[in-house]
């Protein structure tokens, strides 16, 4: 448990960096290739304009952009002879549009068009220690200026070389689309002067960063550099690379979680099988590869393979949380003569997987291996497969493939993992994929969790505010967890296990509410965890909004008006107002309907969420087949303040899909444990959000720009599953207290366990005929 | 081995491979058309969702052997063919709405939207609220809103 004490995250506000003078690098090469100059942790004390001060080190991100600093020299600007800049970003490229973002900041730098600018994914580079993880919405924040400050080095460079050519001064030539040009007609596009910019020498040079003011496309809103791609099937998954005889294959997995293989029966039989070459007992399950998937998919189902017990095995739900009640660290003792509210909240585990299932490719020779798979944190997942296969780290190379989503997932690399032990297994190539069953049921899970609030309060005034967070134990070992031990040293605080450090970090109280206290306990080690989209604020931020709007009955107040009495900057309230407006808060409302509105901050960005909820019997008991219909949000109003969106349309749609997420976490998507193992197996046993639990109607509202940019993956989240609480609660006059709502009721016949993967049907043109 | 022909974004096509084989795995494993793609092998998903005969079907649901040698599977690469055009009109109002985020599950989706439009047509009435609310395509990056709209602009381009 970690010490109780004031909050550590500070008050919201803006992200801002005064100087704008920098330090970039031009590097040796046949071409031009720039870079930002390393500040070293050390350093940065001292260069206060260019980074946090170390005493003001609070959050999270800013933990992980210091980490990323000393090796910023590595990632490099490269201008070609055809007039193209590349740049090889390391991070994952998950949906979330960081590949169009980071494009545009090289663009704008540079005067460039945007199609001129390529932007890949970079392989596992281990000399880039923290600088090559994605995740905590991170990758702007951290990004930002080191991408800004190599592509202003480029640009000075090739305008010194074009003044070198046409006999001018740098000052008299400007640079447009592309092309340098000066008053007395001569003109050349960059290509041409790549290679008379480059350098043979290592050299700094000093850089000036264009101002914000000066933006001319940063800021404003722009469709995906991968839209063509995507819409085509041209974009390409790491299931669609060609690798050379890498064959499919899948892995026939236990009946519970986590269940080793003991001995199969018939792997003779099994090989016969049309399409199969290979069979092998792996440390997960039997490992089969086949011509195709789906001989694959019917091998897994003919396998007889006798289990050793999983991690899990007889636990069911009610176990779980049995043991959770008793892990609960304890509230302070109460103050005297001071009323009280308090609730205990529960949530279930919920699935993280994306729509692209565990997959990777693995070609493991006796001396090397290569991987293919999206990976958020490559250079972990390197290290652990050179330990698995007994090679050095730099025999593996890692490539990163776009991913299909992630959610958290993608932080892991158990199919990375999973598919060099089957491709060293039957020394050949594998295309490893899970089976969806395999995705729900074995996968990682974001941990089952109870949530303890009390507020001490008078008439008008909050004393205290305290929260007893307790959940099964978050897997964090992706690299967070090194990366946080890495600066322990440095930064005052860090000196608790990573998960607490990682809770008291990210989590903020936000309201005026007095002394607050926030413990985390953590107990069962059995299951698959990890984030999924934020680790506990989507839990924490619905348990603190439902108990704001306990309070606002209790002192008969209105939940918008207590809610912005009780923030005390601008920014908050600012986009509370903004839905409260736009989502015309307070108007009248039918019988079992409601609004809701909730509130967050997180990573240095602000966002408030309006919905209303339809909770009429005849919506919750609408006809769908093979789904969940329940309570509709028919309405959701999103504000945002990330300080600077450097992609207005991207934000838009990571706000739109958080809702999404949001909605589900309330109301719809929940995994029931029975036994050791998990019921669902499919998506129309794990109700994620579908069509026909959308808004028909949703607005996102950007706000102005008024610093340098936050951290936006994750942050609509948690206000939106705390919004639908809280709309939930006063539509129905109840008060939530177990999430989803429908996990009471199981609406599914439950896919077997034994064969562990479903048979795919056969009947699929029956409709179409 | 088995002989399996039909036609495949208009050409014709043979394969060598057992008759269960679902399409799907034909396609993806086979012939190298990756565009419809794998999410659950049971016809939930719908990541899959391609044209048989210019109507929508999830390959994953059908064994190769269920394939006439005049069937006609359009899938996501063979889309714009239909039209004679760059992109499908439902493409384009894709890219105008900018409605792809990670993007795996979008050709489904098109497919999907391109079918429901001509269902529509078909019975001579515009999209609704409950067509869309009826569609069951997966997109866990949750871009559902941006799908309704582009839905509605590619059907008035369609």
């Amino acid at each position: 448990m970690s010490e109780p004490g004031a909050s550590p995250v500070p008050r919201p506000g803006a992200h801002v960096v005064a100087r704008r003078r920098f330090l970039g690098y031009v590097l040796a090469g046949a071409t031009l290739v720039t870079a930002a100059a390393p500040v070293l942790p050390a350093a940065a004390e001292a260069e206060d304009a260019q980074t946090a001060d170390l005493t003001d080190i609070v959050d999270l991100n800013d933990v992980m952009t210091l980490a990323g600093k000393p090796t910023s020299l590595s990632i490099t600007v490269e201008v070609h002879d055809d007039g193209t800049v590349s740049f090889a970003l390391p991070r994952a490229e998950v949906g979330q549009g960081i590949t169009t973002s980071t494009a545009m900041l090289i663009a704008e730098e540079m005067d460039l068009p945007l199609d001129r600018v390529r932007v890949t994914l970079a392989d596992a580079r281990p000399e880039l220690l923290f600088n090559q993880l994605t995740g905590a919405s991170n990758t702007t924040i951290s990004t930002y200026t080191p991408i800004r400050v190599a592509a202003a080095a480029a640009r000075l460079r090739l305008m010194e070389a074009a003044a070198d050519e046409f006999g001018s001064e740098v000052g008299a030539l400007t640079l447009r689309d592309g092309v340098i040009s000066d008053e007395s007609g001569h003109s050349a596009d960059i290509g041409t002067l790549a290679a008379k910019a480059a350098s043979e020498t290592d050299e700094e040079v000093d850089v000036e960063l264009k101002s914000a003011q000066a933006f001319n496309d940063v800021g404003e809103p722009q469709n995906r550099i991968d839209a063509l791609e995507a819409v085509t099937g041209r974009k390409k998954f790491a299931m669609d690379l060609a690798v050379e005889n890498a064959l499919p294959t899948m892995v026939c997995r236990a009946p519970t979680i986590n269940g080793t293989p003991a001995s199969v029966a018939n792997a003779d039989t099994v090989l016969e099988m049309a399409g199969v070459t290979d069979v092998a007992t792996i440390s997960t399950g039997v490992a089969v590869r086949a011509r195709t998937f789906g001989q694959c998919i019917d091998a897994v189902r003919a396998l007889e393979v006798s289990w050793a017990s999983g991690s899990a095995d007889g636990l069911s739900d009610a176990d779980v949380l049995r043991e959770l009640e008793g892990a609960e660290p304890r509230m302070p003792l109460p103050l005297p003569g001071v009323s009280r509210l308090e609730e205990k909240f529960t949530f279930h585990f919920r699935n993280n997987s994306a729509l692209e299932s565990n997959c990777a490719i693995a070609d493991v020779r006796s001396d090397s291996a290569e991987i293919w798979s999206g990976l958020k944190s490559p250079i972990v997942a390197q290290g652990e497969i050179a330990k698995l296969l007994g090679l050095r780290q730099s025999a593996v190379t890692v490539h990163v493939t776009e991913s299909g989503g992630s959610f958290g997932r993608k932080l892991f690399f158990d199919a990375a993992l999973e598919a060099a032990e089957a491709s060293k297994a039957f020394g050949k190539p594998v295309k490893l994929m899970w089976h969806r069953a395999d995705d729900t049921r074995q996968g990682r899970t974001q941990p089952m969790a109870i949530s303890r609030v009390r507020i001490s309060h008078t008439r008008n005034r909050v004393l205290r505010y305290d929260q007893r967070h307790t959940s099964v134990a978050t897997d964090l070992s992706h690299g967070f967890g090194d990366v946080v031990t890495a600066m322990a040293a440095q930064v005052p605080g860090l000196d608790g296990t990573f998960s607490q450090v990682f809770f008291q970090l990210s989590q903020a109280t936000s309201y005026d509410f007095g002394l607050s206290t926030r413990l985390l306990n953590e107990t069962n080690r059995s299951f698959n965890t990890g984030s999924m989209r934020n680790v506990y604020s989507p839990n924490v931020l619905t348990t603190r909004e439902l108990m704001v709007d306990r309070l606002a009955r209790e002192w008969d107040r209105d939940p918008y008006e207590l809610r912005r009495d009780f923030l005390d900057d601008e920014r908050s309230r600012a986009v509370l107002d903004k839905v409260a407006e736009v989502g015309e808060w307070g108007r009248e409302m039918p019988e079992d309907t409601a609004q809701g509105i909730a509130f967050m901050h997180e990573y240095k960005s602000v966002c408030a969420v309006l919905v209303e909820i339809d909770c009429r019997p005849e919506t919750i008991e609408r006809p769908i087949r093979n789904g969940v219909a329940g309570p509709r949000v028919t309405k959701a109003v999103c504000a945002v303040d990330v300080g600077l969106a450097v992609n207005p349309r991207g934000l838009e749609a990571q706000m739109q899909g958080g809702i999404m997420d949001g909605i589900a976490l309330a109301l719809t998507s929940g995994l029931h444990l029975e036994d050791g193992h998990f019921l669902e197996a499919s998506w129309d046993n794990y109700f994620y959000t579908r069509q026909w639990n959308t808004p028909p109607e949703m607005e996102v509202v950007v706000m102005p720009a008024n610093g340098e940019p936050g951290g936006a993956g994750e942050l609509a989240v948690a206000p939106a599953n705390a919004a639908v609480a809280c709309a939930y609660g006063r539509a129905t006059g109840t008060m939530p207290t177990t999430f989803p709502i429908n996990h009471g009721d199981l609406s599914f016949d439950p896919i077997p366990t034994e064969p562990p993967i479903p048979e795919s049907p056969t009947d699929g043109l029956d409709d179409a005929v | 081995m088995p002989e399996h022909t039909f036609r495949l974004n208009g050409e014709q096509v043979t394969v060598d491979v057992a008759d269960d084989v679902r399409l799907l795995w034909v396609l993806r494993d086979l012939l190298g058309v990756t565009g419809p793609k794998y999410g659950c092998g049971i016809s939930v998903c719908q990541a899959c969702t391609s044209h048989f005969n210019g109507k929508a079907i999830t390959p994953c649901t059908v064994p190769v052997s269920a394939l006439e040698e005049s069937d006609e599977i359009t899938t996501i690469e063979g889309l714009p063919d239909t039209v004679g055009q760059e992109l499908h009109p439902m493409q384009e109002a894709w890219l105008e709405q900018d409605v792809s985020q990670c993007g795996y599950c979008q050709p489904g989706q098109i497919m999907t939207a391109v079918d429901l439009v001509r269902r529509a047509s078909d019975e001579g009435r515009q999209i609704t609220d409950e067509d869309l609310d009826g569609i069951r395509n997966i997109c866990r990056c949750g871009t559902y809103p941006r799908i309704r709209d582009a839905i509605r602009n590619g059907a008035e381009r369609m």
